[in-house]
């Protein structure tokens, strides 16, 4: 299976979860230990080496804060 | 490594005003993905309504203009007919295409306008603090109607979809949602198709998104995708309307 690489734009998260709850690797959560300027909790990814780069995040995001790479 | 997936070009690099959340990001995302790849970010102009999305304008990278309540499709009508080789959209809510503008949008796709309709369903007037749209579903409780709509003295939801397909002149009509990221593939297909509509000259075209408003149905986001999979599509079911690109072609 691909492996891949997100990059999530603290700049443009809302803190949703959208992402988080679709992501098929459970691999996504909120981080509680910080704010950024929007006023949320940022989403951030738990477990780099398990993204498969099937980009469920980056489609449910109203944010458009979700850019995914494939590792070839 | 290479890109599987991108913010398009289609979109600003303005921050939105949407709450957290909201599928009115969604949908933006996915008609400018559309407009990038058939490019026509140059060619487009987007009528942009009075509700949320109001401010849509600060967010597609294309020309926009601001109607009046509910007369997107009119103010549409004129430009598409002064500029025929634009591409020319309306992006309106529920309150704005189904209550105030409900003749606008008839009438329009009556006359076969040559415009592609973006409807955002979320059964809600968003903007103005939760009243009751056209729209909202038996029994949902909206600021009018708190003890849920009672069909017996608010009447019954307009399911767009259905009523605009019975028009001749309109030539795709589709309903899909955003509520999982299959769903969003198909939505963005059915966006595809309604431009391909316009560009042929073809006739009028109008997907209707299945929305949310987790603000105003006092959801959090992903409850209120829940309540787009369990209550909201079972009473405005998905699919294809009306398609009749094929039979013009021939
Ligand atoms: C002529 C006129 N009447 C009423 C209003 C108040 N108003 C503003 S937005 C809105 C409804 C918006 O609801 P919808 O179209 O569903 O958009 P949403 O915010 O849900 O996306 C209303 C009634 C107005 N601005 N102008
Ligand atoms: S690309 Fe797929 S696997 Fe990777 S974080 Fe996003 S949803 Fe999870
Ligand atoms: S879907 Fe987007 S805005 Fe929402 S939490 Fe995930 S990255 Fe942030
Ligand atoms: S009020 Fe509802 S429709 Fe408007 S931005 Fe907030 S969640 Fe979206
Ligand atoms: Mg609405």
């Amino acid at each position: 299976m691909a492996r891949g690489k997100i990059t999530i734009s603290e700049y443009y998260c809302k803190g949703c979860e959208l992402c988080v709850s679709v992501c098929p690797k459970k691999i996504l959560k909120l981080d509680e230990s910080k704010i950024n300027a929007n006023g949320y909790n940022p989403a951030m990814i738990i477990d780099e080496y398990s993204c498969i780069a099937c980009a469920s995040c980056a489609r449910m995001c109203p944010e458009a804060a979700i850019t995914v790479e494939r590792i070839d | 490594m290479s890109v599987v997936f991108q913010k398009t070009k289609g979109l600003t690099d303005n921050k939105t005003h949407y709450c957290p959340g909201c599928s009115h990001g969604i949908v933006h995302r996915l008609v400018a993905e559309v407009l990038e790849e058939m490019n026509l970010l140059e060619d487009t102009i987007v009528v942009v309504p009075v509700g949320c999305a109001v401010l849509a304008l600060n967010y597609f990278d294309v020309d926009a203009i601001q109607a009046a309540h509910g007369r997107a499709p009119a103010t549409a009508t004129g430009i598409k007919r002064v500029h025929p080789d634009k591409t020319v959209f309306t992006y309106q809510g529920d309150g704005d295409l189904a209550a105030i503008g409900t003749a606008e949008i008839v009438h329009a796709a009556a006359r076969g306008e040559k415009i592609t309709t973006i409807f955002i369903n979320n059964g809600i007037y968003g903007m103005t603090g939760g009243q009751m749209a056209p729209t909202t579903l038996p029994y949902m409780k909206a600021t009018t109607a708190p003890l849920g709509r009672d069909v017996n003295i608010q009447g019954y939801p307009i399911k767009v979809s259905e009523m605009i397909s019975t028009l001749d002149g309109a030539k795709y009509v589709e309903r899909v949602s955003v509520n999982t990221p299959a769903n969003v593939i198909k939505a963005k297909k059915a966006i595809r198709k309604a431009f391909e509509v316009q560009q042929k000259g073809l006739g009028f075209s109008l997907i209707e998104v299945v929305s949310s408003c987790p603000t105003n149905w006092g959801l959090t986001p992903v409850k209120a995708m829940e309540f787009v999979s369990e209550k909201m599509i079972p009473y405005y079911p998905l699919g294809v309307y009306k398609d009749e690109t094929a039979e013009e072609a021939k």
